[in-house]
């Protein structure tokens, strides 16, 4: 399978020292990878498709994906990275069990989103790209969410809420500070 | 009419303004109550009409028209059972005939014809709607003649720098390549916008359509639309169109018996403001890190894949069927100048009725903001607006009499853009939202330029020590300075204009500015 290969290449080129890390990947996630890469990878410019698909299905990417993704599509693992960390969107971590996209821009301030956000921050006890201590929600900035006429604005999971007032976003997730 | 009674038909949207208010569960609870006083209806999930303060907006169809309620919430919906929503019947939330509506009255839709008319995903309401005539006109068409049509029309590229629509078009068709390709640009990154958001929900097939015209015109046989992936709905009805219009031979080989092919697929972003900018977004598009890459070449001979590609804007792609099908005339008859059509203008932030208002080019702020808007939210006056995205300059009420006018903003160093208008009242702090313009800069940078990756954290340090009042006349001095190098010393329009809304800021609201020097006010202030 896949993930043997790559490892094996990723042995080779550097010192033993992520040897814990490339076992880190579970059978499951691996399977999910491959399925990904077998459904996506002859798409002209996959790897933005790629990164989504692995991220849909697992919540982030994985580290130790990088060089499974790096293989299939020919590409170097910083060439990998380097595109993972250019997009806020990606992230390498494990999530909460939920997402929470907050709006920060303008149309959103211009009517209680700063305020919101205190709330939120202090409510969930975490900064933003955080992800609280009972691993119930990851906190993410957003700048526009396009619901900019009924701000403030957040995403849940993908699930979009307007008129967020420190209320409601209580009632939404049943937190309080 | 018939003897055989029909099922009552309502309208719920699935517009994801709508949804965020409540319309799944309006929805459900009309399914619901329906089913529980034994009642047959045919429930339409419809796009929003972009009155946005009434969603979710509940509308039912009768022989007088579309009658409707808003904004209705899960446990308004017996009660309007009770009343007699069926037939169209008075109740507190009553609006009545929809079309009425001034704010919708006085709208001039061309880009948005079935906005909140139709069902988005049907592809047979489409075409009941006028759907598809633009391009079965330009199919009998020569592709030189489509050109044409869409360059007499007057139509300018509405993602912010207002090219000619033909003019790249006649490029690409001239171009060399064996392959070619239509990009559409769905990033719609600016606070404050959200028509594209309206169009890939509301009326997907109008850019399919308009993507195809596209393609035949200039010879592409492929298509992609770069979406931003915070609009997973979008995505949704995005991909449920290009289905239908596949399965319909819309879409593919042979299209409709032509001959052209034109096959199209949606692409996620991945929360990136720079990928707005076409060549990042075609380096985005290709699978790599949002560089922005130097012009020229310029992306109609060299873009996607080193093809000749176009690449325009969700709006400007979305108002091509409707050029092809009434004629470049009608759309050049509307507006002012060299600003022809119309702008779907977005109201947005502090304001009392937020939407969409298309509307020809030449109306005045203050009619959009007082007319359509109703004043701030709040009920506090309104002291500036931010028209044009995160980019664009902070005006102020002296200003609002100006016509939109792509000119006539650029003369004074505003930005129509794409059109988004963005309200505060009397408490913003501008010294913050300056500020933020650097902080969202910093952000958002793709770190090619040196003015524009360090100059915008510089220019955030330098906001503090001046709100701060630390040797004030010299901090400004430093941020004007600062200002000056990012606009001479960007590539592109990130670093190169995030100083409009910094300067518009300082020069129309210089009292922010100093307030260590005032007495405190009680702002909340948020560390982040
Ligand atoms: C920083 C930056 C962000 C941009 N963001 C967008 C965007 O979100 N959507 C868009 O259509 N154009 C955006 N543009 C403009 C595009 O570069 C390009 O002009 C546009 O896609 C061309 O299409 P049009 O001619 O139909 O407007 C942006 C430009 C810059 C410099
Ligand atoms: S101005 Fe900023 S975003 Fe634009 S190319 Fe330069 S560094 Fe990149
Ligand atoms: S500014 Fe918050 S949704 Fe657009």
């Amino acid at each position: 399978m896949a993930p043997n290969l790559s490892s094996s290449t990723f042995e080779r080129r550097s010192p033993p020292i992520k040897l814990a890390e490339l076992s880190s990947l579970s059978a499951a996630d691996s399977a999910a990878i491959n399925a990904v890469l077998a459904r996506l990878k002859n798409l002209p410019g996959a790897l933005l498709p790629i990164l989504h698909g692995v991220q849909d299905a697992l919540g982030y990417v994985p580290k130790d994906a990088v060089p499974v993704i790096a293989k299939s599509l020919n590409l170097s693992r910083a060439e990998v990275h380097g595109v993972i960390s250019f997009y806020h969107w990606y992230r390498t971590e494990k999530p909460g069990e939920h997402v929470l996209h907050l709006c920060r821009a303008e149309a959103c301030q211009a009517v209680g989103g700063r305020a919101l956000e205190a709330h939120v921050k202090t409510t969930l006890g975490i900064d933003f790209h955080e992800t609280t201590a009972d691993g119930r929600y990851t906190l993410e900035p957003a700048y526009c969410l396009g619901n900019c006429a009924v701000g403030p604005s957040l995403m849940i999971d993908g699930a979009l809420k307007g008129r967020v007032t420190a209320d409601r976003f209580d009632r939404l997730t049943g937190v309080t500070a | 009419m018939s003897a055989l009674k029909e099922a009552v038909t309502i309208y719920v949207p699935r517009d994801s303004t709508a949804i965020s208010l409540g319309a799944d569960e309006v929805a459900a609870a009309i399914t619901a109550e329906a089913a529980r006083i034994g009642l047959d209806i045919k429930l339409i999930r419809n796009s929003s009409r972009g009155m946005f303060w009434l969603e979710p907006l509940v509308e039912v169809a009768t022989d007088a028209g579309r009658i409707g309620y808003g904004p209705v919430q899960p446990e308004d919906v017996a009660s309007l059972f009770a009343a007699g929503l069926t037939h169209g019947a008075r109740h507190p939330l009553s609006l009545d005939l929809v079309e009425e509506i001034p704010y919708i009255k006085n709208q001039e839709r061309l880009t948005f014809a079935r906005a909140g008319i139709t069902d988005p995903v049907s592809l047979a309401d489409y075409r009941a709607h006028d759907g598809y005539n633009g391009l079965t006109n330009a199919l009998a068409m020569e592709p030189a003649a489509i050109i044409a049509a869409v360059t007499d029309s007057g139509l300018r590229g509405r993602g912010g720098a207002a090219f000619p629509a033909g003019i790249k078009w006649k490029t690409v068709a001239g171009a060399e390549g064996a392959q070619k390709y239509i990009v559409c640009n769905g990033d719609e990154g600016d606070s404050g916008t959200f028509a594209d958001r309206m169009v890939c929900e509301g009326d997907p097939f109008v850019l399919i359509e308009g993507m195809t015209i596209a393609g035949v015109a200039v010879g592409a046989t492929r298509g992609y639309i770069y979406l931003r992936c915070e609009y997973p709905y979008g995505e949704r009805a995005l991909n449920e169109a290009i289905k239908a219009a596949y399965a319909a031979n819309w879409l593919g080989a042979n299209i409709q018996g032509s001959g052209k092919h034109f096959d199209l697929e949606v692409r996620m972003g991945a929360g990136a403001y720079i990928c707005g900018e076409e060549t990042s977004l075609l380096e985005s598009l290709e699978g790599k890190r949002g560089m922005v890459r130097f012009k020229p070449p310029l992306p109609a001979i060299k873009g996607l894949f080193g093809c000749p590609t176009v690449i325009n804007n969700v709006i400007t792609l979305a108002s091509v069927p409707i050029i092809l099908d009434k004629g470049a005339e009608h759309y050049k008859n509307f507006g002012v100048g060299r600003s022809r059509g119309t702008l779907p203008v977005q109201l947005a932030g502090n304001i009392k009725h937020g939407g969409l208002v298309e509307k020809a080019f030449g109306v005045s702020l203050r009619d959009l903001l007082y007319t359509f808007g109703g004043g701030a939210l709040s009920g506090r006056p309104i002291r500036t607006v931010q028209v044009g995205g995160p980019l664009g300059a902070y005006i102020p009420d002296s200003q609002f009499d100006l016509p939109l006018d792509y000119e006539a903003y650029a003369k004074v160093n505003n930005m129509v853009g794409h059109g988004g208008i963005t309200v505060f009242d009397d408490t913003v702090d501008m010294a913050e939202q300056a500020r933020f313009s650097m902080e969202f800069c910093a952000t958002e940078s793709c770190g090619k330029c040196t003015p524009c990756r360090i100059g915008s954290t510089r220019g955030m340090e330098v906001i503090d020590r001046l709100v701060a009042g630390d040797q004030p006349v010299k901090q400004e001095a430093l941020l004007r300075d600062l200002c000056d190098t990012m606009l001479a010393g960007s590539l592109c329009a990130l670093g190169g204009m995030a100083p409009f809304p910094v300067l518009s800021a300082l020069n129309h609201f210089p009292e922010d500015f100093q307030k260590s020097s005032q007495q405190q006010t009680p702002r909340v202030r948020v560390a982040s």
